[in-house]
């Protein structure tokens, strides 16, 4: 049984902004940004919600290119591209709150762009 | 004019039981800006989707906090769920339902004593944490565990709940809300509680719904959303209206807090009445393929689990949003403006779980 339905957009990076205005004027309430690192390119997804109908924009990037921040328009959105930056090494410009990569503490730098342990077993039994 | 300065907050304060570290701004007593910091307990939980198989990160997914972590492992196992199509048995659903109800009264009562103990009412802080211990005594019968209860899976749940014993506990529910109401006539109408609460911390309506504000921060400012009337689970055969409050201040975030725990007694009562007999979960077969956000109605607000998968036995992500993460712009609105005594008070009023937050 489906719970909800949910609907998916790929869209250009330089459309983003455009679309992300157009849903705060329709209403949509900002639900969360995720990063997920897909082979050499990373989907970032922006989730809206408006009276539980759950729509998701979604960009592909290289890593290499800055992405505009969306704070300007979601003022709370500064928390997922802070997030993003310090998990994903992704380069957000124009963030209304910038942690300087400071908002997460990590051993490493950018620890989820090089995940280097998928699919090994289990941790060595000592 | 008089000078601005900068006071540090956190991350150790007695009103914190997690640290996190904000950068007040004062003029004179009055915080004119405040900054958040947080990051001092991040566990990179998020990447041992890569070293776990997707059966065994509901194990991890519960870990990811230890107040509402049946919620955490039942809003990932949907996710999985939704993904391979399972279609998980109706009497499963109903017993998810109850947990979660419990966790729900264990988080709020939880929440309650710290608020009465950081207003420096302690007579009303135990008075809390004792009703707290018949919730954690249910759920330690119920699933073994009183923090971490390991009772849901993909396809299912792991133990089901004895007829017999679902009657007694509705039973024993009658006591329990009668001791409820007596903590929550306090909450309600204490003038020592309604001094430090009423009128501080405001958020708007407006602010709390763009900010992201989720749960009983939203709900405290009338914004009526609960994730619970998208009909996870069993609610959708379940009747209830959300608690809203519309005051915006510290005493409405409390206020939604005490009334939803009548609505979480109320949900059981009818969960347990309409519980169907049959199985209790069904195999998974094969690895998921696919992507999906599920979401569900925390304590503390929305919970987001994200989970992508490519036909191995590994996710490709697992991606945690949780609601201290969303509720924290809020807080910043908050606290801009407040007076620096009340800034314990406000911070707490969101319920900040550090540990869900940073995972």
């Amino acid at each position: 049984m489906t719970i909800e339905a949910q609907e998916t957009t790929v869209v250009e990076q330089d459309h983003l902004i455009g679309l992300v205005e157009g849903y705060k004027k329709q209403g949509y309430r900002l639900v969360q940004i995720n990063c997920t690192k897909v082979g050499d390119l990373y989907e970032i997804n922006y989730s809206f919600d408006l009276r539980y109908q759950f729509k998701n924009l979604r960009i592909v990037v290289d890593g290499k290119r800055e992405i505009p921040s969306i704070s300007g328009i979601y003022w709370g959105a500064f928390v997922y591209e802070n997030e993003m930056h310090d998990l994903f090494g992704i380069r957000v410009v124009g963030m209304n709150v910038d942690f300087g990569g400071h908002l997460i503490r990590t051993a490493k730098k950018n620890p989820f762009a090089n995940p280097t342990f998928r699919g090994e077993d289990a941790c060595p039994k000592k | 004019m008089s000078k601005k300065i900068i006071m540090p907050f956190g991350p150790q304060h007695p009103v914190l039981p997690e640290p996190i570290h904000l950068d007040l701004v004062l003029e004179d007593e009055r915080v004119v800006e405040a900054i958040p910091s947080i990051g001092y307990i991040h566990r990179g939980l998020e990447t041992l989707v890569a070293k776990r198989e997707y059966p065994e990160y509901v194990y991890i997914a519960e870990r990811t906090c230890g107040i509402c972590s049946f919620i955490h492992g039942m809003t990932y196992c949907q996710g999985v769920e939704q993904v391979m199509n399972l279609e998980v048995p109706e009497r499963a659903l109903y017993l998810r339902t109850i947990w979660s109800e419990y966790s729900r009264l264990h988080s709020h009562l939880l929440w309650l004593g710290l608020f009465a103990d950081a207003v420096g009412f302690e007579n009303l802080f135990m008075a809390s944490w004792k009703a707290r211990e018949f919730v954690l005594d249910v759920l330690e019968e119920t699933t073994g565990g009183r923090v971490i209860q390991g009772s849901c899976k993909v396809g299912g749940v792991r133990r089901d709940i004895p007829c017999d014993t679902l009657d007694r506990m509705v039973r024993d529910l009658d006591g329990f809300e009668r001791e409820l109401q007596d903590i929550a006539n306090v909450f309600l109408n204490d003038e020592s509680i309604i001094g430090r609460t009423r009128g501080v911390g405001m958020l708007s309506r407006d602010d709390a719904y763009y900010c992201g504000a989720m749960g009983p921060t939203a709900r405290g400012s009338g914004v009526g959303i609960d994730l619970r009337m998208t009909g996870y689970a069993a609610y959708g055969k379940l009747k209830f209206t959300p608690a809203v409050e519309t005051g915006g201040d510290c005493y409405s975030r409390c206020a939604v807090r005490v009334k939803e725990l009548f609505t979480s007694i109320d949900l059981i009562r009818q969960a347990a009445a309409k519980i169907p007999e049959g199985e209790i979960e069904v195999k998974p077969k094969g690895n998921p393929d696919g992507e999906y956000f599920s979401r569900a109605e925390q304590p503390r607000g929305e919970l987001v689990h994200y989970v992508k998968g490519d036909g191995t036995k590994h996710l490709v992500r697992s991606r945690i949003r949780t609601p201290t993460l969303t509720n924290l712009p809020p807080l910043v609105k908050m606290l801009a403006g407040c007076e620096l005594a009340d800034v314990p008070v406000i911070v707490l009023s969101i319920d900040p779980c550090i540990g869900c937050a940073e995972r």
